[in-house]
């Protein structure tokens, strides 16, 4: 059986799950959390360092860059120009190519400025970056950006961080079918049953953050999602039942006392 | 004496220091942050060249926790 990993860019992946490393209580438990996960890329931020504070840990000190895959993400962008800084200032911490675009166009829903991440795409492939892009579930704007030259298209399953699950698997599916790069659910999953169904779907991958971190248990819940997409995937790949409207016996009627 | 700016906080530097020298400073490692000066993105391999002059404005960010 030929292996099934998620290719990016031509990389391949084992794992199918991404996680982020975000709003976790420290960052010992990130650590445990992301190996529980079984991930092998990591969402990470840019931000100010700390000049006041020498001693602060860093989330390098905790996962080491070299054995997971660092994608830099653009959290809290509003604008083509923030967002572009923040990747270029990435790029040259430490070579990161591989990028997560997330240009956002509300506080409240965190719902992404789709013109302004079409835009920002175009300038970072031509810039050389491999570019997944957090999107909404529109299939034409992901067509837009699948031919801006995105690595990845990273549909909202419902707004980050709400847990609210798959509200719209009808675009999602259209999204699924017409691409030809990978299509990873981002942002909205709740629970582990989520992640099963986006991937029973035909979704190539599932990034999750906040239904790890603020599990009551983080760790248990990283190895959740990882049997979860790892189910999910099977499914997709065994082709379900058909469904029926009426009954159909198990047991055969033949020889029946 | 030179007054510059590091992510948004005003200090006083001694004239003629790098930028390799501001960061041994504060214990950053070059490994570990990126660095702008003015606005422009300064290689790692140009720290060392860089002297530090009064009203310099500079960004220094690194990786942190995010989704």
């Amino acid at each position: 059986m030929q292996k099934d990993n998620l290719i990016i860019d031509k990389k391949k992946f084992k794992s199918r799950l991404i996680v982020g490393t975000g709003k976790y209580k420290s960052f010992k438990e990130t650590a445990l959390a992301v190996k529980a996960s079984g991930a092998e890329i990591v969402t990470v931020a840019v931000r100010r360092v700390n000049i006041l504070d020498k001693k602060k840990p860093l989330l390098m000190d905790y996962l080491n860059p070299k054995k997971i895959v660092y994608l830099p993400n653009t959290a809290g962008c509003y604008n083509s120009i923030d967002a572009l800084r923040t990747l270029r200032l990435a790029r040259e911490m430490g070579g990161w190519k591989l990028v997560k675009l997330e240009v956002l166009g509300d506080k409240k829903t965190l719902y992404p400025n789709m013109i302004e991440t079409i835009k920002s795409t175009k300038i970072l492939v031509k810039e050389g970056f491999k570019v997944m892009v957090y999107c909404s579930d529109d299939p034409i704007l992901a067509k837009q950006l699948e031919d801006a030259g995105a690595a990845a298209i990273m549909p909202l399953a419902s707004p980050i961080g709400s847990g609210l699950g798959i509200q719209n698997k009808v675009n999602i599916s259209l999204i699924i079918k017409q691409s030809k790069v990978p299509v990873l659910i981002d942002a909205g999953i709740g629970t582990a049953s989520d992640a099963t169904i986006a991937m029973e779907m035909g979704c190539d991958g599932v990034l999750i953050n906040s239904a790890i971190a603020k599990a009551k248990d983080p760790i248990l819940m990283a190895k959740s999602f990882k049997d979860a997409v790892i189910a999910g995937r099977n499914s997709y790949q065994a082709g379900r039942m058909k469904k029926n409207f009426f009954a159909e016996a198990s047991s055969p009627l033949k020889g029946l006392i | 004496m030179a007054k510059i700016q590091i992510n948004g906080r005003k200090i006083n530097i001694k004239q003629k220091i790098n930028l390799s020298d501001l960061l041994k400073k504060y214990k950053l490692d070059t490994k570990k942050i990126a660095l702008e000066l003015n606005g422009e993105i300064i290689p790692k391999q140009m720290y060392k060249k860089r002297i530090l002059k009064n009203k310099d404005n500079i960004e220094i960010v690194h990786f942190i926790g995010g989704g």
